[in-house]
């Protein structure tokens, strides 16, 4: 019996050819994917939504009290211990703009009927999770709220809370 | 010598007409069968058509009447875009200013919408008949896939198109429409940012759809229809209809195009045409007030064709009924013509005697059945509730999917087991089943939600303030 010996085979001109455009052909899609892609990324204008935005100050809001911002997309929410949260007026569930309920004291969705507390917090599905936050800052007793970005959270904790 | 008289030399008015105005349709076959092989437009179609497959009860003439509507759609969409700015809020005007001020703007806004219309029901239609005759079996499953993916694109086309008025029912159902995409897992929330151009429907995402509307979307339809035409002809043109008693093909009998098929068509298209024209003329495109994002309607409801999502929505949790259900669903119709093999029943509706019983049967249980798992998932069960420790996803989701797919399974189990169906049969049942099931659930959500989309009689609802 013959033993072929067996010999690590160079790369064969061909092959190398072809692995090369192979992989410079990759490059150059994956490079346009990169262009296309970065290129439609969502434009942003300063002073609406997307800026930050300045909701009054802090005295404007007394304790246990829920006022719309709309062209800031978020409700100024004061809790009864005084304490502040800047929550987004979008419905987790589809979107829908939920408006505050001041006799039922909840925020009731038209669209799929979703509650929730004064918080946020879900108090009745289809939404899966509580209202989302913006960050909000109190500067020199001015309320300030970042709405570039969207925090989402899936249950309410007290250091959600911004106190003055 | 006599002298010849001269021809007199063809003028260049003469000439020009020569080359540029038909000289009128042969009188004997083999002109006119020289007419539609030297034709651009009339190549589409073969030389000579069996007889057979003339058959108007067999086509309906639903591809026909799609192209029909995609022409249409593509001629006044062209001149609407000539009084139309994509920039919100001026959008807006621009429609008012078009119902108005302009001349038959009205007409040609109304036919673009009614055609738009038309077309997903004519394009659903056409996806039945071709299934209901086997019509996509080999070697015919590219052309399924090709169709296939041009109703997607028709529905993108509609669901772009929707947004463009900038009035109320646009910009909620939109939203409503949109925010699907945001439960799709991992890349969600980014996909919806990019198709948005920002976190809410706003300016940017009037500009982004206004552009998939007028260019891609537009574009690509037309590709694959080139390519559509193409392949019916390469697979040997249209499946010939059979009866269920007739097992054997008939003596295939070919005629002319000219005059068979092309007069049909032409009589046809003019019909259609005059319907549009006549039904724009007397039911305006609805519009409301201007797009108001902080005030959303009661109820919010997406298009009409995707109602029965919306109501999918209700019953589950959002990644089961907005992505997993239909993503099953659509790659359940692309890979159809690839487990149903069965060749000889091509072109009989509903396979055999048996399939159409089967047939019967199955929209029967689903048209019965839906409504009661509407009416108590709507007020007896209560998953989240009942399993409130568990994961909305399962016990909104994955619980309540594998339970209204149980009775489908042994639905399936048992008619395999009494009647001996086979797999071409199961497929039909199943499909029926499915389809039948989704169709009751577009016209509960179309019909029977109202504010809140709670359940009213259509006879009963409120009146809707907006």
């Amino acid at each position: 019996m013959t033993e072929i010996a067996v010999q690590p085979q160079p790369v064969s001109r061909r092959d190398f050819l072809k692995i090369a455009w192979a992989i410079l052909g990759g490059a150059a899609a994956l490079e346009a994917g990169g262009v296309f892609l970065a290129y439609l990324q969502p434009r942003l204008v300063e002073g609406e939504f997307g800026s930050i935005i300045t909701a009054g100050l802090v005295d404007d809001f007394p304790p246990n009290s829920v006022t719309h911002i709309p062209n800031g997309r978020f409700y100024v929410v004061r809790i009864g211990d005084g304490g502040f949260l800047a929550v987004h007026h979008r419905c987790t569930h589809l979107g829908c703009t939920v408006p505050w309920d001041q006799t039922a004291q909840k925020f009731i969705c038209p669209c799929h009927n979703s509650q929730f507390d004064q918080k946020g917090v879900v108090e009745n599905p289809p939404a899966p999770r509580p209202l989302d936050l913006f960050e909000l800052i109190i500067e020199e007793g001015e309320i300030k709220v970042d709405t570039g970005k969207i925090l989402q959270r899936q249950t309410y904790e007290t250091a959600q809370v911004v106190y003055p | 010598m006599d002298e010849q008289t001269p021809q007199p030399e063809p003028s260049i008015f003469q000439r020009m007409r020569k080359k540029l105005v038909p000289e009128g349709i042969p009188s004997d076959d083999r002109g006119r069968i020289r007419m539609v092989v030297g034709s651009l437009i009339l190549h589409i179609h073969p030389s000579k058509v069996e007889v057979s497959s003339l058959k108007w009860t067999y086509t309906w003439g639903l591809g026909g009447l799609s192209a029909l509507l995609m022409t249409i759609l593509g001629l006044t969409g062209i001149i609407l875009l000539n009084n139309y700015t994509p920039a919100a809020p001026q959008a807006y005007f621009d429609i008012l200013e078009l119902n108005s001020n302009i001349w038959f703007g009205e007409l040609i806004r109304n036919l673009h919408h009614w055609s738009a219309n038309l077309l997903i029901v004519v394009t659903v239609l056409h996806l039945i008949r071709v299934f209901a005759t086997g019509a996509y079996r080999p070697p015919r499953e590219l052309n399924w896939l090709i169709g296939v993916a041009m109703l997607l694109l028709v529905l993108g086309a509609n669901f772009t198109g929707y947004l463009l008025p900038w009035d109320q029912l646009a910009f909620w159902a939109i939203t409503v429409g949109t925010s699907i995409i945001s439960y799709i897992p991992l890349i969600g929330g980014w996909f919806s940012n990019l198709i948005l151009g920002g976190p809410e429907v706003g300016a940017n995402t009037l500009l982004n759809f206004y552009s998939m509307h007028i260019s891609f979307i537009p574009l690509a339809i037309f590709g694959l229809m080139s390519y559509h035409f193409w392949r019916v002809r390469k697979d040997g043109g249209l499946t010939r209809p059979k009866s269920a008693n007739q097992i054997e093909d008939s003596k295939v009998e070919r005629v002319t195009t000219i005059p068979h098929l092309v007069h049909r068509e032409l009589i046809f298209a003019l019909g259609w045409t005059a319907a549009l024209l006549l039904f724009s003329m007397f039911v305006p495109a609805p519009l409301e007030g201007i797009a108001n994002p902080a005030l959303s309607p009661n109820p919010a409801k997406a298009p009409w064709y995707f109602m029965g999502l919306q109501e999918l929505l209700l019953h589950f949790h959002p990644l089961v009924g907005a992505i997993v259900i239909p993503g099953l669903l659509v790659t359940g119709i692309f890979l159809l013509p690839f487990f149903d093999l069965h060749l000889d029943s091509v072109g009989v509706y509903f396979r055999s005697h048996r399939g159409r019983a089967l047939t019967l049967l199955s929209s029967g249980i689903a048209l019965i059945a839906t409504p009661i798992w509407v009416l108590l998932d709507e007020f007896v069960l209560d998953w989240t509730g009942w399993l409130s420790s568990w994961n909305t996803l399962l016990s909104n989701g994955l619980v309540p999917l594998a339970v209204v797919t149980l009775p489908l399974v042994l639905l399936d189990g048992w008619i395999t087991k009494k009647y001996d169906a086979n797999t071409e049969e199961r497929v039909l049942f199943v499909a029926t089943f499915i389809f039948t099931a989704f169709l009751v659930l577009t016209v509960i959500g179309i019909f029977f939600r109202g504010p809140g989309m709670s359940l009213y009689l259509p006879w009963n609802m409120p009146v809707v303030t907006h």
